[in-house]
């Protein structure tokens, strides 16, 4: 068996600057949104060969059209601009094949009001917190006791904090874009996070059944030790699986993909390092009372 | 008994390879200098019985993120309709979007209405279909019944062409001038038929067309199809009209419907519109296909690197696992959008959590000093536990996300609904194969030795 809750201080030290940092980025430089939730007009054209940029940019300015972000790479031009409508959009498509004498394909193509994200994020928040009151008396249930729910509840919105933040840091340094699709991976964080936890608890659950006899610091030690193999193991193979998506995988998916790995990491970190030493400190608090 | 077992086991396996055949997968079998060409394709049942009849492909179905298409979301303008008719208004309005869509030769279409709060949307998929600005422009039109009359320059067409292209005068009566239409019976023969009520000025309209066409066709057409051009008997003051014709009821409801959604009951407004190239979700699906194959691969390396044997069991295990879940999706079947497959990923991950956990507690078991047979035994039922309350919480958390009633409070778009439905069948079916297949492939390989 191995001390792991001796160094509580140092866990304790990491979760918090790793927190601090995001949510410092959160504040300093807060997020990139996609038109998912600030409304807008997002456009991707596979062009035939290479044209400057600025020649793009005076055709859209010829429309009258406010262009917000414009990159081309790979012969693909990518804009985000203020809410155009479909017919705008084919004279601008026409004009811009005219001008460069080429046949542009439509990759894709997205239009969205700006009330819509707003009300998705509300309606997935709420179902959040509904998700949190059920696995609260499903845990209570299975475990008989509220401490073992407080505690993997606490150390889920510790993850949530921990990808909410450093996601920010992928916005500012990468334009990363708050989307339907990061709002997937939260809450893939979020479920990976409790289960995860569960199977440690799980173990200490098994000390605790065997009465008195064991100090709750003693059932936790070893249940983290008797889980790391297994912790570690099951986080090696999903890293394999997320690590391959990341490098080979589709641009589409790669921020999604990243965000599930760091979501992957800290879940499987704060099951012992955060949820254990909570559930240790709670458990220890009420038998002193 | 256990022949029984295993040969049951062996056609549930093979009904389930079936199911997930590639489509048009080509076998090629050299047979000394001859080759034998055989075509595979996933299940098909077309199967008839009496009145029974079931026609049934297993084909993955992929949502528009992945296969190309566009997506609308119209915003309902409620203003001017009593609350009484609003539910009646945005189905019918939905029903003629749905109709309109049909028309417009997409393949399966999906029109549905949501309510948020007190904003009603009706939101359109259609897959494949890339020129979004028609089938905008063909969903928010107005108004399509018109009446015609024959035509006074009779030189462009000659007397002998068809009647339909010989009526084709606006007489400018149209949809917005009638204010019913219902299905009736012909009292005398007792044929369904569609009655039509005018508005005043319809009313009046019609006396003036039908005095001046006694003895003459009138066509009535919609969307420029003619439904019927019965032969005006005399003039009609009363603002009523009849369309008779061999209509079967069915018939006649739907031409009543059809004329009474000339417009659209209740004005609609875009209010977001994406539309995906097919190259893009094709280049992303193989991409990612590819990767996630690679990264399976990797998994299953590792276990077998790291347990041995029973990494081998779990990585067999690991295989049938994909299968049946692929088998699922099929049967059911479920749109496979981005999210979703993150939904398979992370039930992907999990399911090799489930087997990991067996065979920690096995080998702690095997530590303590026990017997191969025992250990596996006590390693179950202990790694049971852990396996069916984390799973169970998952599955509740994807549950309240795949919002099954539709509660507005809740999140109702395809995506964050994609996502929990695959991570749901994903984790139903891990619970399945980590604790029934495993155990026997366990069982199998292990007494054997």
């Amino acid at each position: 068996m191995i001390n792991f809750l001796k160094f509580r201080p140092v866990y304790f030290l990491i979760s918090l600057l790793v927190i601090g940092f995001g949510l410092f980025s959160i504040i300093r430089w807060g997020y990139k949104y996609s038109i998912d939730f600030v409304g807008g007009t997002s456009l991707e054209y596979q062009l035939n060969k290479k044209i400057q940029e600025q020649a793009v940019r005076n055709i859209f300015s010829g429309n009258k059209i406010e262009v917000v972000g414009l990159t081309i790479k790979n012969n693909i031009l990518t804009v985000r601009t203020k809410t155009i409508d479909e017919n705008r959009e084919q004279v601008l498509k026409k004009d811009l094949e005219k001008k460069f004498n080429m046949k542009i394909k439509t990759l894709k193509s997205e239009t969205v009001g700006p009330t819509l994200g707003r009300e998705t994020m509300i309606k997935t928040m709420i179902a959040s917190i509904i998700a949190i009151i059920g696995i609260m008396i499903y845990m209570n249930i299975a475990f008989k006791s509220l401490h073992f729910a407080l505690s993997a509840i606490l150390a889920m919105i510790h993850d949530f904090l921990v990808v909410v933040g450093s996601y920010s840091l992928l916005s500012h340094f990468f334009g990363a874009e708050v989307d339907t699709m990061f709002v997937t991976a939260v809450l893939t964080t979020m479920s990976f996070s409790v289960h995860d936890t569960i199977v440690i608890f799980d173990k200490i659950r098994e000390y605790k059944s065997f009465g008195e006899r064991i100090d709750i610091e003693e059932g936790a030690n070893k249940a983290i030790t008797e889980t790391m193999v297994r912790s570690l193991n099951n986080s090696m193979t999903i890293i394999f699986m997320l690590l391959a998506l990341t490098l080979l995988g589709g641009n589409m998916i790669r921020f999604f993909v990243v965000t599930l790995l760091i979501g992957t990491v800290t879940g499987t970190y704060s099951s012992p390092f955060v949820a254990t030493p909570i559930l240790v400190w709670l458990e220890k608090k009420s038998r002193k009372q | 008994m256990n022949k029984i077992k295993l040969l049951t086991f062996l056609l549930f396996f093979l009904l389930i390879l079936w199911i997930d055949l590639p489509e048009n997968f080509t076998i090629k079998i050299p047979y000394g200098k001859k080759q034998f060409v055989y075509t595979v394709n996933p299940l098909k049942i077309n199967f008839q019985m009496g009145e029974l009849k079931i026609v049934r492909e297993f084909k993955t179905k992929l949502g528009l993120d992945l296969q190309g298409g566009s997506h609308l979301l119209f915003e309902a303008d409620i203003s001017k309709v009593k609350q009484d008719d609003l539910t009646d208004s945005l189905n019918s309005a939905r029903n003629i979007i749905e109709r309109r869509v049909n028309f417009f030769g997409v393949s399966e279409p999906v029109v549905q209405t949501v309510k948020s709060g007190n904003i009603y949307r009706i939101s359109v998929d259609l897959p494949g279909i890339q020129n979004v600005d028609e089938a905008i422009k063909l969903i928010g039109r107005t108004a399509q019944l018109t009446f015609k009359e024959i035509g006074s320059s009779e030189v462009t067409v000659a007397t002998d062409s068809p009647l339909f292209l010989r009526v084709n005068k606006q007489t400018g009566l149209t949809g917005k001038h009638i204010k019913k239409a219902s299905t009736t019976f012909d009292p005398q023969t007792g044929q369904p038929q569609v009655s039509l009520n005018f508005n005043d000025e319809g009313a009046k309209l019609f006396s003036v067309i039908t005095a001046r066409n006694v003895t003459k066709p009138v066509g009535i057409f919609i969307d420029e199809i003619p439904i019927s051009i019965p032969t005006v008997q005399q003039p009609i003051t009363d603002g009523n009209a009849v369309i008779t014709g061999n209509f079967t009821v069915d018939e006649a409801k739907k031409l009543a419907i059809a004329i009474n959604s000339g417009a659209l009951p209740l004005p609609v407004k875009l209010v977001e519109q994406r539309s995906i190239g097919p190259t893009l979700g094709e280049v992303e699906v193989r991409k990612s296909v590819y990767a996630g194959a690679i990264g399976l691969f990797m998994v299953l390396l590792f276990m077998v690197l790291y347990y041995g044997r029973l990494g081998m069991i779990s990585s067999i295990a690991l295989i049938i696992y994909g299968l049946i879940t692929l088998a699922i999706f099929r049967s059911i079947p479920v749109v496979l959008t981005l999210p979703g497959i993150a939904g398979f990923i992370l039930s992907i991950g999990m399911a090799v959590d489930s087997n990991i956990l067996i065979f920690e507690r096995i080998k702690e078991e095997m530590r303590r000093g026990k017997d191969m047979d025992i250990a596996i035994k006590l390693g179950f039922g202990r790694a049971i536990d852990a396996i069916k309350d984390a799973n169970i919480t998952t599955l509740l958390v994807a549950f309240i996300l795949f919002n099954p009633l539709n509660w507005e409070f809740l999140p109702q778009f395809g995506l964050v609904r994609g996502f929990a439905l695959t991570l749901a069948i994903g984790v139903a079916t891990s619970l399945f194969t980590g604790i029934v297949i495993t155990k026997r492939l366990i069982e199998v390989f292990y007494k054997q030795k």
